[in-house]
């Protein structure tokens, strides 16, 4: 069906370029031949497809009966093809605007595409709002954001034995933040450092030698992370824990909290590097120029000025540490455990939305919609934190421009 | 942008066809015309090379700068004026691709030495740049940097001592003195540029560079910067690198002329805006091209 339109529309610019082409014999025209043949095909196509996608929306929504009646789709389209086509083909006279017009067209086309992405995220938004409000009305909202139990248990019958069934999101909040933390806690300082030696410090050779090599980190896929704590970290931590008499969990948040720093210290790195080139180089040789080291100058003079930036960028991080899921489901344990020590298992909210969607779900149980009510917590706080990184950000480059 | 007084593609375009211009004219501008020498001098430059990369930005230079005296140099953009002056106190080591010849004496010492210390040679020799460059600190700790980092201060009372009597000498002190603590970036940009020569005159230098210190500023704070540089010969060497012509003979006792990477000619400011010897300085200053 697209196929046979755009074999029509490939016929509607020969036509339109024709008729112009004719009309420049004799008269000025407006716009270039091209330009009209061009608004002719993508007006007669798109007005054919949106005909197409309105009747396939019609027949499976509103008018299911519609179906029957498909051999006449194909005559329609072509109709309101041919039609629009003829309407288009009229107006070409010496002092038809299709400039214009094609621009206007082009205009819409590039304003839906960018709503594209604000349409899906009010989506995902309402979708998940409704989820999570069947969850409230079973357990109330209080219970949810302050409750210190968690264990997604719903009985079955009601003569069930021992799942009463809890759902106090706080330990897998504090389980989260306390990774986010551990992760920062890596990936801050080392990511920061290694974008001022690359930035500051470093010759070309060895910046276009080291700087692909830290971008392929970010490119290994998560889960790969995740093999990586559960077979060399995780053990490593727990025998140095044993040798100094520490008890260790095989499972724990610090392990995930390591993997999870390394993972993003790319992401630190490439921000930092960025902002602290977007300093201004008389800056630095302001202070050059007075007698200031290159560590000092760093320090004193470099660092302040991209502080801002920097820390937009540490946020941004944090973000994307929160909402990180493969490692901690295989490196952190399940347990939901309220502790603020890093060597036992803690557990996150992303991991505990996989574990209660997965296999096989009802999903009317305050069991499975709990996963909903935390995705709606956890997006909530990951656009603050982004909303918040990218004010900083934005503030901070008018700064310097 | 980087400093815009490095050699860029554009300028040594420029220089390429001033070359050609040049051969036309058969003038020979390898030879430095006028005095270069001077009785008493702290600075002396002898045959000093400079390249980026394979391109010569310099070319055999020599000049003496004496002391107490206001050395202004111009010449066309792309002439290597800027480059040279950030010769005198090795900034040119921050580009990687430049290299610098020759031998630069300051007080019978070879500062283009290996071995030399930059730190405190930038500390004898300080610089203010095009662009007024407050660092994102308050006034105050704009100037007490210098101080800090080379330890000139024993306690707070002696810090306070020199960051007043520097800001006084740059004459920003009665402007700036009820809000020392709001940040430099906030004044405005004469005052931002005095602010800048303050910081300079902190770690007290011997030698102060100027790369085009008023070619940001309006007339008024042109005025003012001109004036306190008249106040610093005093007590500082001053090489000052400038566009404005007028500036240079109103502020200056030599002026050095710069064209394509050579030294064409040095003398005494009347002189060499009065009676030029050599033919380029003369079309310069009369403004036949620049």
């Amino acid at each position: 069906m697209f196929f046979i339109i755009a074999l029509l529309g490939v016929s509607g610019y020969f036509a339109g370029l024709r008729k112009s082409l004719i009309i420049r014999e004799k008269n000025t025209l407006h716009s270039t031949p091209i330009y009209h043949g061009v608004l002719l095909a993508v007006n007669s196509s798109l007005a054919s497809i949106l005909t197409l996608v309105v009747w396939l929306i019609i027949e499976k929504n509103i008018f299911y009966e519609l179906k029957f009646f498909r051999e006449y789709l194909y005559f329609l389209t072509f109709i309101v093809f041919s039609f629009t086509a003829t309407l288009t083909y009229n107006k070409i006279k010496h002092e038809f605007k299709a400039r214009d017009n094609l621009e206007k067209i082009i205009k819409l086309f590039l304003l839906s595409c960018s709503s594209l992405a604000i349409l899906v995220t009010i989506g995902i938004f309402l979708s998940v709002i409704f989820e999570s409000q069947k969850f409230f009305n079973t357990i109330p909202i209080i219970d949810f954001l302050f409750g210190t139990h968690w264990s997604p248990q719903m009985p079955i019958r009601e003569d069930q034995v021992g799942s009463s069934g809890a759902f106090g999101a706080v330990p897998l909040f504090t389980g989260t933040f306390l990774i986010a933390f551990i992760a920062m806690c890596i990936a801050g300082p080392i990511g920061l450092m290694s974008a001022i030696y690359l930035s500051e410090y470093a010759t070309k050779n060895v910046r276009n030698f080291i700087k692909p090599l830290t971008e392929i980190l970010a490119g290994i896929p998560t889960v790969v992370y995740g093999f990586f704590a559960v077979i060399v970290v995780a053990p490593f931590i727990r025998n140095t824990g044993e040798q100094l008499g520490i008890s260790i969990a095989s499972e724990s948040a610090l392990a995930a909290g390591l993997v999870m720093g390394i993972m993003i210290i790319p992401f630190v790195s490439s921000i930092s590097d960025d902002v602290i080139n977007a300093v201004p180089r008389n800056l630095k040789d302001g202070s050059l120029g007075i007698g200031a080291t290159k560590s000092e100058t760093i320090i004193k003079v470099i660092i302040p000025a991209a502080l801002p930036g920097i820390i937009g960028g540490l946020l941004l991080a944090v973000s994307r540490a929160i909402g990180e899921t493969m490692i901690v489901v295989m490196a952190a344990g399940m347990s939901a455990n309220l502790t603020a020590n890093p060597f036992e298992a803690v557990t996150t909210v992303t991991v505990q939305i996989v574990i209660l969607l997965v296999g096989d779900q009802e999903f009317d149980s305050p069991k499975t919609l709990a996963a909903f009510a935390l995705g709606l917590v956890l997006f909530f706080i990951t656009l603050i934190l982004n909303y918040i990184a990218l004010h900083i950000v934005r503030k901070y480059r008018e700064q310097y421009e | 942008m980087y400093n815009e007084n490095l050699i860029t593609e554009e300028n040594i375009e420029m220089i390429n066809e001033n070359f050609i211009e040049d051969e036309q004219l058969k003038i020979d501008i390898s030879e430095t015309v006028g005095d270069i020498h001077v009785e008493d001098p702290r600075i002396i430059a002898k045959n000093v090379n400079v390249f980026y990369g394979e391109k010569i930005a310099i070319n055999n230079v020599s000049i003496d700068i004496g002391k107490n005296e206001v050395l202004a140099m111009i010449g066309p953009s792309g002439c290597g004026k800027s480059t040279f002056l950030r010769c005198l106190n090795r900034m040119n080591d921050t580009i990687e691709s430049c290299k610098v010849q020759g031998e630069i004496y300051l007080d019978n010492k070879n500062i283009l030495e290996k071995k030399t210390d930059v730190v405190p040679l930038r500390a004898r020799v300080g610089m203010v740049f095009q662009k007024p460059n407050p660092f994102p600190k308050s006034i105050y700790d704009n100037v007490a940097y210098g101080p800090k980092i080379h330890g000139l201060a024993k306690n707070k009372t002696e810090l306070d001592e020199i960051v007043f009597n520097s800001l006084e000498r740059a004459g920003l002190l009665a402007e700036v003195k009820d809000r020392l603590n709001s940040p430099g970036t906030s004044l405005s940009g004469g005052q931002q540029q005095r602010l800048c020569i303050a910081r300079t005159i902190a770690v007290s230098p011997e030698v102060i560079l100027m790369d085009e210190p008023c070619s940001a500023l309006d007339p008024i704070a042109t005025a003012k910067v001109e004036q306190l540089i008249y106040e610093l010969k005093e007590n500082f060497t001053i090489v000052i690198v400038t566009h404005a012509m007028q500036q240079a003979a109103r502020v200056s006792q030599r002026t050095a002329y710069f064209h394509l990477g050579n030294l064409v000619e040095v003398g005494a400011t009347e002189k060499i805006f009065t009676t030029p010897q050599h033919k380029l300085t003369e079309s310069y200053i009369t403004g036949r091209f620049g």
